[in-house]
């Protein structure tokens, strides 16, 4: 690839990255009532979105092969319980993390 | 004066929401800077890459289309094909990101999945001025993005210490964000729908692949379903 090509490929990531990123806001208008149907859907949109990234990060785990899943299973079940009880996200983050480098670094 | 403390109250209140997102991303941003050195490009790719797309998966994707023969029209429906879950930020962020003026171009133009996880969720205090907390998110948040691979970029393979696992932090994240939600609604229609859709589609399509197919199948259940969910209440 020459410079330019290389330009015009990374110009087409920033490009097609900002239509998805913008398209909503240029569709529906700051100024008119955004229809009931999108209100509706910007509701019930988040909870199904994080479910999906949760499954997004963890698309790369097989249960079948490898350490089958087990430590991420574990990893999870640290940060929720720790979330439940102290309700601090930093710690539930930090914990659940440090628990899985544990986990297969010595471990696994 | 006063504005100077309005802006300083809502960095303060910001930052502590970015911190997992700081070790996430510079751990990410020095694997993904480093991953670039090492094909060959110097640390200019990753910093200009992280400031105009500041979209993770989509940089590391960008590397082996730069490597391979310049096909534009592939690159750019790949490109869409990464990025189309914006859509579904920018739908629910419609209304809180209204009214912010020319902070509402910048909270656009960063909304990366981390940056919509926090400005989505997290409770902003009263006394906190919503559109500069949310400005300052994103910021914070590209900040440590761009420093971390472009550090990567310049440093490439100069880390030896065992870093092994540490990208759990944005599956910890994540879980965390998934879970607040969870208790902050009173019925779980829609997180199931997200989480079995997504599982169903992952089954089918692949891990390369199922993004795409999943979102178009939570959208028909969420069309579909309306109704009823709507009637049980209880969307936060």
């Amino acid at each position: 690839m020459t410079l330019t090509q290389q330009v015009i490929t990374i110009a087409l990531c920033v490009l097609a990255t900002m239509a998805t990123r913008f398209l909503p806001f240029l569709v529906f208008s700051e100024k008119r009532e955004t229809p009931p149907f999108i209100q509706y859907l910007g509701k019930a949109l988040p909870a199904a979105i994080f479910g999906m990234l949760v499954v997004y990060c963890l698309k790369n785990v097989s249960l079948t092969g490898g350490t089958h899943g087990i430590p991420e299973a574990i990893a999870i079940a640290v940060t929720v319980l720790l979330h439940l009880w102290k309700r601090q996200m930093l710690l539930s983050i930090a914990g659940g993390t440090v628990c899985y480098m544990l986990l297969i670094q010595l471990i696994f | 004066m006063q504005k100077q403390g309005i802006r300083r109250k809502a960095l303060a209140s910001a930052f502590p929401h970015t911190l997992p997102i700081f070790a996430g991303f510079w751990f990410l941003g020095m694997a993904y800077g480093i991953y670039m050195n090492v094909s060959g490009f110097s640390f200019w790719y990753p910093m200009l890459m992280s400031i105009t797309v500041f979209g993770g998966s989509l940089e590391f994707v960008a590397v082996s289309m730069l490597l391979s023969s310049f096909a534009p029209l592939q690159t750019f429906i790949m490109a869409l094909m990464i990025q189309a879950r914006h859509l579904f930020y920018g739908i629910a962020m419609l209304d809180k990101y209204k009214g912010m003026g020319w902070k509402r171009f910048y909270l656009i133009f960063g909304m990366c999945d981390e940056s919509f996880s926090i400005n989505c969720t997290a409770r902003i205090p009263k006394d906190v001025d919503k559109g500069w907390f949310m400005f300052f998110v994103t910021l914070l948040n590209q900040c440590y993005w761009v420093t971390g691979s472009t550090l990567g970029g310049i440093l490439g393979s100069l880390f030896t210490f065992n870093t092994e696992g540490l990208d759990f932090v944005m599956t910890a994240m994540f879980v965390v964000i998934f879970l607040e939600q969870w208790l902050k609604e009173k019925r779980h229609y829609t997180a199931l729908i997200g989480v079995a859709a997504s599982v169903a589609c992952l089954l089918i399509f692949g891990a390369d692949s199922f993004l795409v197919p999943t979102m178009a199948c939570i959208l028909c259940m969420l069309a579909f379903l309306r109704k009823p969910i709507e009637k049980a209440g209880g969307l936060a």
